[in-house]
């Protein structure tokens, strides 16, 4: 695994681009191919895709925050709670503004709250954040359910979609056993956002993770990355080398709120209606879990967590009794032998290579 | 036309007054009085010793003037201005770098990025400059990657560049240090033990270099345990005992003070 | 607002509070020696809840039993839960985090790891009338397994009475037993940690690991000591809860954890007294909070006093003494 995750990260810088063009086509194409084995045989597919793409942005907006810049945030789900509901009650309780203007809204907000959790919360100690978050994701909630004018616990029905454009219908592939039929029958149109088929906001969603990665490469590599990895290594060192630290623990914070009140934006018109229902904290948790996963620090990693915390469970649902333990189980076993992550940042890769090798002319044990 | 002569007037009184002041700082830790009533000056161009024995105030007095601690009373006048309560980071872009005397560099970083950090306390690149990839951060990290291969090169570290800080040697770590401190471009460059845990040759090479530094421009305040180290290497030597000032002057003359004899005796040896 | 009102809001946020602080010396404790939250104290709880119902159940306690026959039983349940919420609290600390420990892993993913075993020890209980069926025994178990997902309720032999009355407002004994033994427990536990061998082990790990290792302490065994008093902690918690509420369920642990970690940092996490305040503080505030807003914004006002009080005093009311703050 590792000899892999090495070849490709030491390939040629072309064959490396070709190599994620070829993966975001295939990730695009998926509800169409409806491959066997990967497809879910108990639940929608397409819709089940569009639940994995919304924990991918949500891991990578965490990620920001985690993994970057090394700050617990238990409350994650508030930042969704806030982008979703604005778009449900700008666009169908108290307004009825369009949805690119809700979505524009819906992150000025989200941003604007992340602003306003961090600027104080931020100076609190590393280990306090987590629960002063925590503490704020569960306020969210409570304000929804509590709120008359949030419509409570009936919640929001009647949220905008985004503007179809019908321009031609793609058929899908269906499977018997091995072999593939073109299912005239069961086409998507592109693009025509309904309840029923949640291919196109799969693709709208996979498209806005991929200018949020692009987003994310620059970010990295420049002086904001660094701040940002400065201040997780050793935050004293880095103020007294220039580094407003402060400021930039902010900056992620705010990012990722963005990051995460988009997802929770096509949420919400996705699903049309919502209730303050599925923003527990639990699901604060399941976030965090695809970014721990993964490896914090590497954005590949975070999508793969998120393909484990969000796919797996779906895929699996004949022991959907079982889930929650068997998801605890995992998490058991993957902290205790593969604590990096399944995808640990490149760098932390070659450090534990170098370790090896290292303890291996010592004469030591190799660990997996 | 006035504006020029008042700068020119400004710039002058600047350049012969003392870069930095440290007027009667004391510092408590609760019942503990690291720093008494401390004052000292450092010049421009000069690279002055700080001694004294372990736990005479010396790292102490670093955090004093760093901004990691406020005085309990007094003040540290750098370049004319008092630091106040200014933050750490702004205390830096003012002028003062340090490094630490248990190594602090960011580990999981490699030594180039160490040193690009600390380029980065002078420049502006932010998320619209990063994302858009504008001029201000091509230029910006141009002129990074220039300093930290220039400063990586001086400090001996040309080859260690892509290196990870955690996997360079104990004394690499410890040049490296001096090489991201000196990017963020100080006046004052404060060296806590940089050749702490170094033998003799190792030690010699480091004050070589340290005098290189100075020469390129730079004030240097240097803590150094080993006594003759430090006599070859400072033009000033102040000297700590619990919290308190007992010399300031001259190396030949710091080394006939009676004082700082009784304060080193049977000490001097035991940092090895 | 009458009187009667406000006094039975503020004894019964005493008590909550109390329960809430007993539960929190779990996570200060842990804390402590290995500055980590551990997220699976909510299960160690609720496994001595379980502990409690069932031998309550087994034993056939009823209401209506004489006195001393009750207090006799109570005295076994909380025997029960001490004995069961400590064990699981070992079984945490081995299967959670000794492995990461010895490895150096980073603090999050010893998190991960316990939100792992959290997910794991919930749903055991959860899914108990499944596991029963699996090995055959759902039918001899029946009373205890059945209706896994939903509420349990205990079975409290000791009558309820009516002590006093203050200003129309009864007071009763059940509130007055559980304030008092939380407050002994307590006690007991400070005088411990400050007074005995092993207790001073605890702090000294806490303060300066490295030169406690110097001394020749085992930090190995404090750390297991530490799980440990926390879980007996948190299994009298349970059995006083249950005394207060009536009822468990399996996750009952989760909210109520939260509530917990929250009392400890309020009043400054790794110190016992501070846990106490905390809890205290926070059970009287969301009482109130709910006369003021309503008892729907009850958690609300208990999140925004942590945020406020974190604010203004960061290190919580009185400060972090078990272990000292890092530079
Ligand atoms: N953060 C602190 N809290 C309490 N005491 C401190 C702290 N930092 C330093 N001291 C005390 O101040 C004194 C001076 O320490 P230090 O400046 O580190 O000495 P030196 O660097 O000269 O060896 C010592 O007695 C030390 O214990
Ligand atoms: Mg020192």
């Amino acid at each position: 695994m590792r000899r892999f995750l090495d070849a490709v990260g030491d390939a040629p810088r072309g064959v490396r681009i070709a190599g994620l063009v070829a993966l975001a086509l295939l990730a695009y194409a998926l509800p169409l191919l409806n491959p066997p084995i990967i497809t879910t045989p108990e639940s929608d597919f397409r819709a089940v895709l569009f639940t994995v793409a919304s924990y991918a942005l949500v891991a990578l907006g965490l990620n920001i925050v985690l993994g970057y810049a090394g700050l617990l945030d238990l409350g994650y789900v508030g930042f969704y709670a806030v982008g979703a509901y604005t778009v449900a009650v700008f666009g169908s309780l108290h307004g009825n503004l369009p949805f690119p203007l809700l979505m524009v809204l819906a992150v000025c907000i989200t941003t604007a709250s992340g602003l306003l959790l961090g600027a104080p919360t931020l100076r609190v100690r590393g280990d306090y954040l987590a629960i002063v978050t925590l503490g704020f994701g569960e306020i969210i909630r409570l304000v929804a359910l509590n709120s008359e004018w949030l419509n409570g616990a009936r919640g929001i029905t009647g949220i905008p979609r985004p503007p179809s454009v019908e321009l031609f219908e793609i058929p899908r592939l269906t499977w018997e056993g091995w072999v593939a039929y073109v299912d005239l029958g069961d086409k998507s149109v592109f693009m025509k956002f309904a309840l029923l088929d949640a291919t196109p906001y799969y693709w709208l969603t996979l498209t806005v993770i991929i200018f949020v990665l692009f987003a994310d490469v620059l970010l990295q590599r420049s002086r904001v990355g660094r701040a940002w990895e400065a201040t997780r290594e050793d935050e004293e060192a880095a103020e007294l080398n220039g580094v407003p630290t402060f400021r930039f623990k902010l900056l992620a914070f705010a990012m990722g709120a963005f990051v995460g009140g988009m997802s929770g934006a096509l949420f919400a018109s996705r699903q049309g209606s919502i209730n303050p229902e599925p923003f527990v904290i639990q699901i604060s948790i399941l976030f965090l879990a695809a970014v721990v996963i993964g490896g914090q620090g590497n954005r590949w990693g975070a999508i793969v967590g998120a393909i484990v915390v969000a796919y797996l469970p779906e895929r699996f649902r004949e022991a959907s009794e079982f889930r929650v333990l068997i998801f605890g189980l995992a998490l058991l076993v993957l902290s205790n032998f593969r604590p990096q992550g399944l995808l640990p940042p490149r760098r932390r890769r070659r450090v534990n290579r170098e370790t090896d090798r290292k303890q291996q002319m010592e004469g030591g044990v190799v660990h997996g | 036309m006035a504006e020029t002569t008042v700068d020119r007037a400004g710039a002058h009184r600047a350049e012969s007054a003392p870069l930095l002041q440290m007027q009667q700082v004391t510092l408590r830790f609760g019942g503990v009085v690291a720093l008494n009533e401390v004052s000292f000056e450092i010049h421009r161009g000069e690279i002055l010793g700080l001694i004294g024995p372990n736990g005479a105030g010396k790292t102490t007095c670093f955090n004093a003037l760093t901004g990691v601690y406020q005085p309990t009373s007094g003040q540290v006048v750098f370049d004319g201005q008092p630091l106040g309560r200014r933050k750490r980071y702004q205390i830096n872009r003012l002028g003062i770098a340090r490094t630490f005397q248990n190594i602090r560099l960011f580990q999981n970083m490699t030594a180039r990025e160490n040193v690009l950090v600390g380029a980065d306390a002078h420049h502006r690149t932010g998320v619209l400059n990063a994302l858009f990839r504008l001029p201000r951060h091509r230029r910006e990290e141009a002129e990074g990657h220039r300093l930290a291969d220039e400063l990586l090169e001086l400090m001996d570290l040309g080859h260690r560049g892509d290196d990870l800080a955690r996997n360079l040697s104990y004394g690499e770590q410890r040049r490296l240090e001096i090489a991201r401190a000196l990017a963020t471009k100080p006046k004052l460059l404060c060296l806590d033990e940089p050749a702490a845990g170094f033998n003799p040759v190792e030690k010699q090479r480091l004050m070589d270099l340290i005098r290189r530094v100075r020469d390129m421009g730079n004030t240097v305040l240097l803590i150094e345990h080993d006594m003759r180290l430090v006599m070859g290497v400072t033009d000033r030597i102040v000297v700590l005992e619990f919290g308190k000032k007992i010399a300031d002057g001259r190396p030949e003359q710091i080394q006939n003070d009676p004082a700082v004899i009784a304060a080193y005796l049977g000490v001097e040896d035991d940092e090895s | 607002m009458s009187l009667a009102t406000f006094l039975d809001l503020t004894l019964s946020g005493l008590v909550v509070g109390a329960i809430y602080a007993l539960f929190a010396l779990g996570y200060t404790l842990v804390y402590g020696v290995l500055r980590l939250i551990n997220f699976a104290h909510s299960e160690v709880f609720m496994w001595g809840s379980f502990a409690a119902v069932w031998l309550m159940m087994a034993m056939g306690a009823r209401s209506g039993m004489s006195i001393p026959a009750a207090i006799g039983f109570l005295l076994l349940a909380l025997i029960a839960a001490m004995a069961v919420s400590g064990a699981i609290a070992l079984v945490v600390e081995k299967v959670a985090y000794s492995r990461l420990r010895h490895k150096n892993a980073p603090p999050l993913v010893a998190l991960i790891s316990a939100i792992g075993a959290s997910f794991v020890l919930a749903e055991i209980m959860g899914l108990r009338d499944k596991i029963a069926g699996w090995v055959g025994l759902d039918g001899v178990l029946a009373p205890y397994v059945a209706r896994a997902r939903d509420t349990t309720s205990f079975p409290n032999p000791l009558p309820n009475v009516t002590l006093f009355e203050v200003a129309d407002f009864p007071v009763r004994s059940n509130q007055l037993i559980v304030l008092f033994a939380a407050l002994i427990m307590m006690v007991a536990l400070d005088q411990f940690v400050r007074r005995s061998r092993l207790g001073r082990g605890v702090r000294a790990v806490s303060q300066d690991p490295e030169a406690a290792a110097l001394m020749g302490i085992n930090r190995d065994r404090v750390i297991q000591l530490t799980f440990l008093l926390g879980g007996l902690m948190a299994g009298a918690a349970a059995l006083l809860y249950l005394m207060h509420i009536g009822v468990t369920r399996f996750n009952v642990g989760f909210i109520l954890g939260i509530k917990a970690f929250t009392a400890a940092v309020l009043g400054g996490i790794g110190n016992i007294r501070g846990a106490l305040l905390g809890g205290l503080t926070l059970g009287l505030a969301e009482n109130y909070g709910s006369l003021i807003f309503g008892t729907e914004w009850k958690d609300v006002v208990a999140f925004c006093l942590l945020i406020v009080v974190l604010l203004f005093r960061p290190t919580g009311l009185l400060g972090e003494s078990l272990g000292k703050a890092r530079a």
